[in-house]
């Protein structure tokens, strides 16, 4: 492991300047994935500035009906807040889903957004991996691909080509809850919705997000979302706990006398991002409430999905686990909103 | 590149110096010669190195002890007086919860830290009313401690043993 500097900085204004002004230096909060990385030889930081304390570890109501997430909440504290619990189910179920206990204390929201794919390839320097060694090429493509991704994906050219997928549980049900995340830079703050924090790997899968170097989440807001309360995530995964998903969905419905006239979903394990089903929203608004509606919205988003076909496995089995999870969860849901 | 730092580990103040690239598990082990949390995997995925830092079970391997000067921590040593053992201890004994042992000290101080987030009403993923009372049984024992790998497979007599503890 690289010697590295530690910092820090009375502020987070301070810790931005610093990080900014240094290419090679790397902001560390929870450490639950940086310093893995650091003893894997993913990451070199000269110096680690941490941000513990700079930013907010509270969750405070917003004038609208909304709440307001510190950067620095702990997992652990953001799943077991009562008005999580009570108003965005669907939070606190992805966040419990998510990791273990020992590390839902350690993570934090910001830290959680950032975390970088668990794809083998990636963590394994002695194989190719675009994401990692530019221009190297996917190992994952003809190799052991089961975590991998079914939408958003670049196949080719070689040079190019990824496959990963984002691993955050917590992030799927931001995105679906039309969550903001508050962003400060060396030019100041900028808040903008989450589903454009994250990138598709397009032509440079180096980069996971659209932050700049140095520029350092603050804090996330949820909206009060009048159907929120009636939110789920489902996680399917190959061992019951303490596992990535291999697919999940985080949904939030509303209907009234038996049509659905709001609907938000989102993916989980399918894509290089949480990814926010828009295509299965418009097929569900304004359809009835029927197995069959929640299908053709699953075929919907799967219009455009092109799986990892690689001799030892590919991703080809999500799209039906993509369409069995999301009639799962929305036949839930619906089910507990005809007994409320 | 080093720092100087002081950890109190199981009622005992310790100043140090570390290499900033010391995680709090070599901090207690090659520094304090304090053995009890275990080094397993070393990748955050075992759960052996696992102890109660600032009254939260966390894992050990993952967090560097620089980032954590003036913390306070107990390992499944300290747990209990000298000579004495602690209730989850003595259960364990009691039900067999262990083979080898190796995972065992992680176990208990993960058991410690999930009770305590227990009788403060943090719910699970297999619980069926988030915003309702916890009651900890077999499945809801078995999620909360998942995060504590154990290879001889003593799953079972481990969630016998903190059954008895958490009733």
């Amino acid at each position: 492991m690289r010697p590295f500097a530690y910092e820090r900085p009375d502020d987070a204004t301070g810790a931005v300047a610093t990080v900014t002004a240094d290419p090679d230096a790397a902001f560390l909060a929870g450490g639950t994935n940086l310093v893995d990385h650091l003893r894997l030889g993913l990451a070199a930081p000269s110096t680690l500035v941490d941000v513990t304390g700079l930013t907010s570890t509270g969750i405070t109501d917003l004038p609208d009906g909304g709440l307001r997430i510190g950067a620095g909440v702990r997992n652990a504290d953001l799943a077991a807040d009562e008005r999580v619990r009570a108003r965005y189910p669907a939070l606190a179920q992805a966040l419990l889903a998510g990791a273990s206990g020992q590390l839902r204390n350690m993570a934090t929201t910001g830290g959680n957004l950032l975390q970088r794919t668990r794809c083998s390839y990636f963590q394994d320097l002695t194989t190719p991996c675009n994401k990692r060694a530019p221009g190297s090429g996917c190992a994952a493509l003809e190799g052991w691909a089961r975590h991998h991704a079914v939408l958003g994906a670049t196949h080719e050219p070689a040079e190019v080509a990824c496959v990963a997928t984002h691993p955050s549980d917590m992030a799927v049900a931001l995105v679906a809850l039309d969550a903001q995340v508050h962003v400060l830079g060396r030019d100041g703050e900028r808040t903008f919705p989450l589903t454009e924090l994250h990138r598709l790997p397009g032509d440079d899968p180096s980069r996971d997000t659209v932050l700049a170097h140095g520029e350092l989440i603050t804090a996330v807001d949820l909206p009060p979302a009048p159907d929120a309360g009636h939110s789920t995530y489902r996680k399917v995964r190959d061992r019951a706990s303490f596992a990535f998903a291999l697919v999940s969905v985080a949904a939030a419905l509303t209907v009234e006398d038996g049509t659905i006239t709001d609907a938000r979903v989102a993916f989980g394990g399918v894509a290089h991002v949480p990814w926010r089903a828009r295509a299965a929203e418009r097929a569900l608004i304004g359809a009835p409430v029927t197995e069959d509606t929640f299908r053709a919205a699953a075929a919907a988003e799967l219009s455009g999905a092109r799986p990892v076909d690689s001799p030892r496995g590919g991703t080809g089995f999500k799209l039906p686990l993509v369409t069995a999870t999301l009639v799962a969860t929305l036949r839930d849901l619906t089910a507990r909103e005809e007994t409320a | 590149m080093h720092a100087e730092l002081s950890l109190t580990v199981d009622g005992h103040h310790h100043d140090l110096t570390v290499d900033t690239r010391t995680t709090v598990l070599d901090a207690l082990r090659e520094h304090l010669e304090i053995t009890s949390p275990k080094k397993g995997c070393d990748h955050g995925q075992c759960g052996a190195c696992t102890v109660l830092l600032d009254g939260r079970r966390t894992l050990s391997c993952l967090s560097l002890a620089v980032a954590h000067d003036g913390a306070e921590i107990t390992t499944a040593d300290g747990l209990a007086p000298a000579g004495e053992l602690h209730p989850l201890q003595e259960a364990f004994v009691a039900h067999d919860a262990y083979q080898c042992g190796y995972c065992t000290p992680g176990q208990i101080c993960s058991a410690v830290g999930m009770l305590d987030e227990a009788a403060h009403g943090a719910p699970s993923v297999v619980t069926e009313d988030l915003t309702g009372d916890v009651r900890l049984d077999r499945a809801e024992i078995a999620e909360r401690l998942s995060g504590n790998l154990c290879r001889c497979g003593a799953y079972a007599h481990i969630v016998d043993a903190v059954s008895e503890v958490a009733r």
